[in-house]
């Protein structure tokens, strides 16, 4: 505590504001939980009283079936972790790739310019549901000697990295072409080329002002590593429909469901985090 | 004072008036039918500063850029140290290697410290070594008294002491001649002054300037020639002292008067 902070005594009106203040808090805490309370058995209270209940509730949330459905579950998840990893990290280079291919400028590249300019308007343009078709049935239907029996994963995985790469390349142009001209024109007139200014200068700041979009993104990609389950790779969601199968119960389903949710919230966290530390840096009032 | 690029501080030896360190010659620039340079001549001799004073849209901004190769002229050439820069097959990377310029929004990288807004590109432009770089930026930052402020980042400088470590950034590649575009025009009142100083500075230690300026007391006091423009055109030039004591033109006398007040 500083030696100004210390000896500070607060005015009368500064000590009536804090009051005021701190009774209004008070008040708005009690409200917003009167609020939920009353809220919740409202909702509680209509989805049980719904004609259909008992029969939802004993198969979609039956205890002793998602007991025996767990760990068949879990071990799906785990090879969703596996192809978000792997995906994320594909998505990443191939899209950051695919914005800088938009960027070049020299007449050789011509094609490349074309090339991604293309690409991005093709894969964000069809539903990933088609390009897990085309890849996962598609490429085996090649029947390429060398590439041997390629696992289900891969091929969704190859499928996610096409259609997210897309959306990532677009949110990396975005944050290049935001970078205030004057910041190239310094580094152009310091003498560095065009290339450079784009590694050095324009790059740098541009992936920082990026990610929270890109956290974006990520989580969207997070709960479709599911869809690899359509190609036959036993994943989480597979899993569950496997137990479904044999329960007669749907509910694996919810608790894949509720997995995915599990492993969303910290990555939706740290997005938040990271906007509010952008939102910060913009320096708006504090009482907003 | 201790660890200075030692060229940089040491003083031009007289000038050599047969040889101008940059000329321009016939400059003009249209954008579209509009005619923001009508043709201009200029000279600069190794070691002078030279003033570019008149109103907002006389074209003195765009005199600079064009000098930088920023914008592409219409007409007219422009030579550095004997060779002509303005012929079309001119690698303009190696023109600005040489040319230094300062904004008048200081243009700081924002992502860099301060040292490293100065390393950059004496580094990947010069080819320096990081230590051989950072040597030489402390000694400029050392030099204008932000030698503490080196690993700060640039939001959280004054707007004097961004200015004043965007010109060292640009002078520490040691240019031929160091462009300044305007570089108080965004500053407080109070953070004007060490700009100033700085640049007083570097013109004792024989930094070739063109300055554009609004700062009429500070062009009479430390350039050498004063060029005034007016829409396009060369008004009225000559030697500082006696441009500011015996303005020949109208329209110069006028100008002075009315920034005068």
């Amino acid at each position: 505590m500083s030696k100004a902070f210390a000896a500070f005594e607060p005015s009368p009106a500064e000590v009536e504001r804090t009051r005021i203040r701190t009774a209004k808090r008070r008040r708005s805490v009690l409200v917003s939980l009167v609020s939920t309370v009353i809220f919740a058995v409202a909702a509680g209270f209509g989805l049980v009283s719904t004609p259909g209940w008992n029969r939802v509730a004993s198969s979609f949330f039956d205890l002793s079936t998602a007991i025996d459905a767990w760990p068949r579950v879990l071990d799906g998840l785990w090879l969703n972790l596996r192809v978000l990893v792997f995906a994320a990290v594909g998505v990443l280079i191939f899209g950051m790739l695919l914005a800088i291919m938009r960027t070049l400028r020299s007449p050789v590249f011509f094609p490349l310019r074309v090339f991604a300019r293309g690409y991005v308007d093709f894969f964000r343009g069809l539903p990933l549901i088609i390009v897990l078709y085309l890849v996962g049935f598609g490429i085996p239907g090649l029947r390429l000697e060398w590439l041997g029996r390629v696992p289900a994963e891969v091929l969704g995985t190859v499928a996610l990295i096409l259609t997210y790469s897309a959306y990532v390349a677009e949110v990396f142009r975005a944050g290049i072409e935001s970078i205030h001209p004057s910041q190239r024109l310094a580094a152009r007139s310091l003498g560095l080329s065009y290339a450079q200014t784009m590694r050095l200068v324009v790059l740098p700041q541009a992936v920082r002002r990026v990610a929270p979009p890109l956290m974006n993104d990520f989580v969207s990609l997070q709960k479709d590593v599911g869809l690899i389950s359509i190609l036959g790779a036993v994943d989480a969601v597979r899993a569950a429909q496997i137990e479904v199968a044999k329960s007669a119960n749907f509910t694996p389903y919810v608790v894949a469901g509720l997995l995915f949710v599990l492993l969303a919230i910290p990555s939706v966290r740290f997005a938040d985090h990271i906007a509010s530390k952008y939102a910060k840096r913009e320096q708006a009032g504090s009482a907003l | 004072m201790s660890n200075l690029n030692a060229d940089a501080l040491r003083p031009e030896p007289t000038i050599d008036w047969n040889n101008p360190r940059l000329r321009v010659s016939g400059l003009r620039k249209h954008y579209d039918q509009k005619v923001v340079l009508g043709g201009v001549d200029l000279e600069i001799y190794p070691g002078q500063i030279v003033a570019l004073i008149g109103s907002s849209g006389s074209g003195k901004s765009t005199m600079l850029r064009c000098i930088n190769l920023i914008e592409e002229i219409s007409d007219g050439q422009i030579w550095l140290e004997g060779k002509d820069i303005s012929v079309a097959n001119i690698d303009q990377d190696e023109v600005r290697r040489e040319i230094g310029m300062v904004f008048q929004s200081y243009n700081l990288f924002a992502h860099l410290s301060i040292l490293d807004n100065i390393t950059l590109a004496l580094r990947h432009v010069q080819g320096k070594s990081k230590a051989d770089a950072e040597q030489i930026a402390l000694g400029w930052l050392d030099r204008i008294g932000l030698a503490d402020k080196a690993g700060s980042f640039p939001d959280k400088l004054s707007g004097g002491q961004q200015q004043r470590t965007a010109i060292i950034r640009a002078v520490a590649l040691n240019p031929k001649v160091l462009l300044l575009d305007e570089v108080t025009s965004a500053l407080d009142p109070e953070l004007v002054g060490e700009v100033l100083e700085l640049i007083r500075d570097l013109k004792a230690s024989g930094t070739t300037i063109i300055m554009a300026t609004h700062e009429l007391t500070f062009a009479r006091d430390v350039s050498d020639w004063v060029v005034f423009l007016d829409q396009g055109v060369v008004a009225e030039e000559g030697e500082a002292a006696d441009f500011f004591a015996n303005p020949k033109q109208e329209r110069t006398r006028e100008f002075l008067t009315r920034l005068k007040r």
